[in-house]
């Protein structure tokens, strides 16, 4: 199996018929998601990639059964889009977009309080089970199908795990790409417990980065309910104090978030953190071959 | 974004957050003249930077005449002032706020924040005012009051009498801190705001509240929507190379070593300049290109790196996704071709198409060094620039 999306899985596109929308559900239909159509408002009742255009999300779900959205609308426009999907009654929302003000996302966080839906994102690569579906913007071809599940708060760090675990012929049972935004979706725990959880999943790599407190709060989580073999790279050891570190999110202030502070609580918890970029794929092998 | 205390405080008198009356002044002959028009008979002389830390190295001075006020402007106009926030490099002071001044009974300190853990607006407040509160939080955390705002009810008055009583305020004090808190918040929800910084917060000798001091940072997410505050932008406190970057859409941060990077992603670019420090070097920059790596924004990155004289070697690591190595690559070579650089690049090209690319930087210039592993390639980018040099 894998956790959150399958073969199954029907998606819609908000900001379908934008340019970020169009190049991504091209290749997401390329990869064979089950990509229903899109909303691009205004433009409801056009065809767009041979797919229909809806107005609104609430007519796409009526129209597709979709519970899967994934959003590439721009920054200012983002979080009423993410709230429209939950009005819709979506449960899985990813959000692509960078640069939604924090406070619009206050807003976001405090509405799906009492929901079950989940959010992946913003400022986030989205979500992939390999030769299943594809919900963002990695690139498809890097993917093996397999066993290890990969949750990361850097894109191109993503990629790095998953290329490494492909030539390790571990291959990915799902990555998910939390974002790098200080006020997110889903975090560290709540993608660790389903993979915990998910008889495919025999090894978890885990990409962190500076600022915040979700790596250390994984770490507590991952030493009383983790017993699958933990993985983990920490960037920023080298960030200067009070610099925002490209992502919004990767910021050390006030002596908190610090990489080597994520570090020592990760290690306390048993987790195998690896020094080097380069080092995921080959820790994990080794953590799996001494299970 | 940051901005000048005398323009935070020109919003907290917007807001209604009482704040002592002041001109801010670019002369020496200006700040004489402002003392007349101030009350009292001794004034503040404050170096307009944007860094803390302001005081321990003379960029705070006290006056009791218009002759001292000038002086002690003189002195500080036209200088870099260098803080332990500044780097060493300093940044220049430009204009000094003249002030009034107060006989003080307290300082306190209150700020005003977005909390990633909770994801609420916080309110941190304490009796210990006038120093670092990181100091105050780790050594004396009893003296730190904490309270979270509900996103729907908002501030209420319990949260301000909380505060108030902590800090030992009474009576007619309680209904000014607020107001004062209440304009703290409508302020940081109609700009935007990332925090707002009082520190410290007085109680005069007879009773009245003040900030002193005034700090607000903005959310560079939002910034686009408030012309009025893009306008408080000062360029000439910002590092001239970080934004010639946010021109081409570049995220670069000056750093002080002499290896520099160019990554594509933050996570990788972070991920790099760890690389290069673990083996033994240090980076000159932050520089992450972004997804769509085109050839015009790798040149701009290029011109970038090479114009920091430290220097020594480029370090180009980028994992090739949906835009493909080889692609990448040629960006690369057109890129050195119009910046011609003599120094070493060492370039590291992984994923799609990757030996394309590979194939294509080899044996096309002398300087170019393919490299097929990252610790290899900042392994190459250390030693080709020299450790210490």
């Amino acid at each position: 199996m894998s956790i959150l999306i399958n073969k199954e899985t029907k998606v819609i596109c908000q900001g379908f018929t934008g340019k970020q929308g169009t190049f991504h559900a091209k290749h997401a239909l390329a990869y064979g998601t089950q990509l229903m159509g899109g909303v691009t408002p205004g433009r409801g009742g056009s065809e767009h990639l041979g797919l229909p255009v809806f107005n609104t999300v609430i007519e796409a779900v009526a129209a597709t059964d979709a519970t899967a959205s994934v959003i590439y609308v721009p920054p200012f426009f983002a979080a009423d889009a993410i709230l429209e999907a939950l009005d819709a009654g979506i449960k899985l929302i990813v959000c692509i977009t960078e640069g939604i003000p924090v406070l619009q996302m206050l807003k976001v966080k405090a509405a799906m309080a009492n929901s079950d839906a989940l959010l992946i994102g913003p400022n986030c690569p989205g979500i992939i089970t390999p030769d299943a579906c594809k919900i963002g913007i990695m690139p498809g071809s890097i993917h093996l199908a397999g066993s290890i599940g990969i949750v990361s708060r850097s894109g191109t760090l993503t990629y790095e795990a998953v290329h490494q675990t492909t030539l390790a012929g571990l291959g990915q049972s799902t990555c998910v790409g939390i974002g790098g935004d200080p006020i997110h979706g889903m975090t560290f725990i709540d993608v660790i417990s389903r993979f915990q959880a998910d008889d495919a999943t025999q090894g978890i790599i885990m990409v962190g980065e500076i600022g915040g407190s979700e790596e250390e709060e994984a770490a507590e989580y991952i030493k009383v309910h983790v017993t699958k073999p933990v993985v983990a790279y920490i960037t920023g050891l080298t960030a200067p104090a009070g610099k925002r570190m490209g992502h919004a999110g990767a910021i050390v202030t006030g002596g908190k978030g610090t990489a080597t502070g994520k570090v020592l609580a990760l290690e306390s918890a048993g987790v195998t953190v690896v020094n080097s970029p380069s080092l995921m794929g080959e820790a994990m092998k080794n953590a799996l071959q001494t299970m | 974004m940051n901005i000048h205390e005398f323009q935070a405080k020109q919003l907290f008198n917007d807001y209604k957050i009482p704040v002592p009356d002041s001109i801010v002044v670019d002369s020496a002959k200006a700040a004489a003249q402002a003392t007349g028009k101030l009350a009292g008979d001794s004034w503040v002389i404050k170096a307009q930077v944007h860094a803390g830390g302001r005081g321990k190295v003379g960029g705070v001075k006290f006056a009791k005449t218009p002759e001292e006020a000038s002086d002690c402007a003189a002195q500080m106009l036209g200088k870099l002032l260098v803080t332990k926030q500044t780097g060493s490099a300093g940044l220049p002071i430009n204009s000094v706020l003249i002030e009034q001044t107060y006989p003080i009974k307290h300082e306190f300190y209150l700020s005003l924040l977005v909390d990633r853990h909770s994801e609420r607006l916080c309110f941190i407040s304490s009796i210990a005012g006038g120093m670092d509160i990181e100091a105050v939080a780790a050594e004396t955390p009893e003296k730190i009051t904490t309270l979270f705002l509900d996103p729907a009810a908002g501030l209420q008055g319990h949260h301000c009498r909380r505060v108030a009583f902590s800090l030992g305020l009474q009576g007619e004090q309680i209904k000014a801190l607020t107001k004062l808190m209440h304009g703290m918040v409508q302020l940081f929800l109609d700009k935007d705001a990332s925090q707002i910084e009082i520190n410290p917060l007085v109680e005069t000798e007879s009773g009245e509240l003040f900030a002193l001091d005034a700090k607000i940072n903005f959310d560079d997410n939002a910034i686009a929507a408030h012309k009025d505050i893009l306008e408080f932008r000062d360029t000439r406190q910002e590092d001239e190379k970080e934004n010639i970057a946010k021109k081409f859409d570049l995220n670069y941060i000056t750093l002080e070593g002499n290896i520099g990077c160019m990554v594509n992603g933050a996570g990788l670019a972070m991920a790099t300049m760890d690389l290069v420090k673990l083996k033994g070097g240090t980076p000159a920059n932050f520089l992450d290109v972004g997804g769509g790596t085109t050839v015009e924004k790798v040149t701009e990155a290029f011109k970038l790196i090479v114009s920091d004289k430290n220097v020594k070697a480029v370090l180009v690591n980028i994992f090739g996704g949906i835009v493909q190595c080889d692609v990448i690559a040629q960006g690369i070579i057109g890129a050195l071709e119009q910046v011609k650089t003599e120094l070493p690049v060492i370039v590291r090209l992984e994923g799609t198409h990757a030996e394309e690319g590979r194939a294509l930087l080899h044996n096309v210039a002398p300087n170019i060094i393919p490299a097929d592993d990252l610790d290899h390639a900042a392994e190459t980018a250390v030693k080709l620039a020299g450790v210490g040099a």
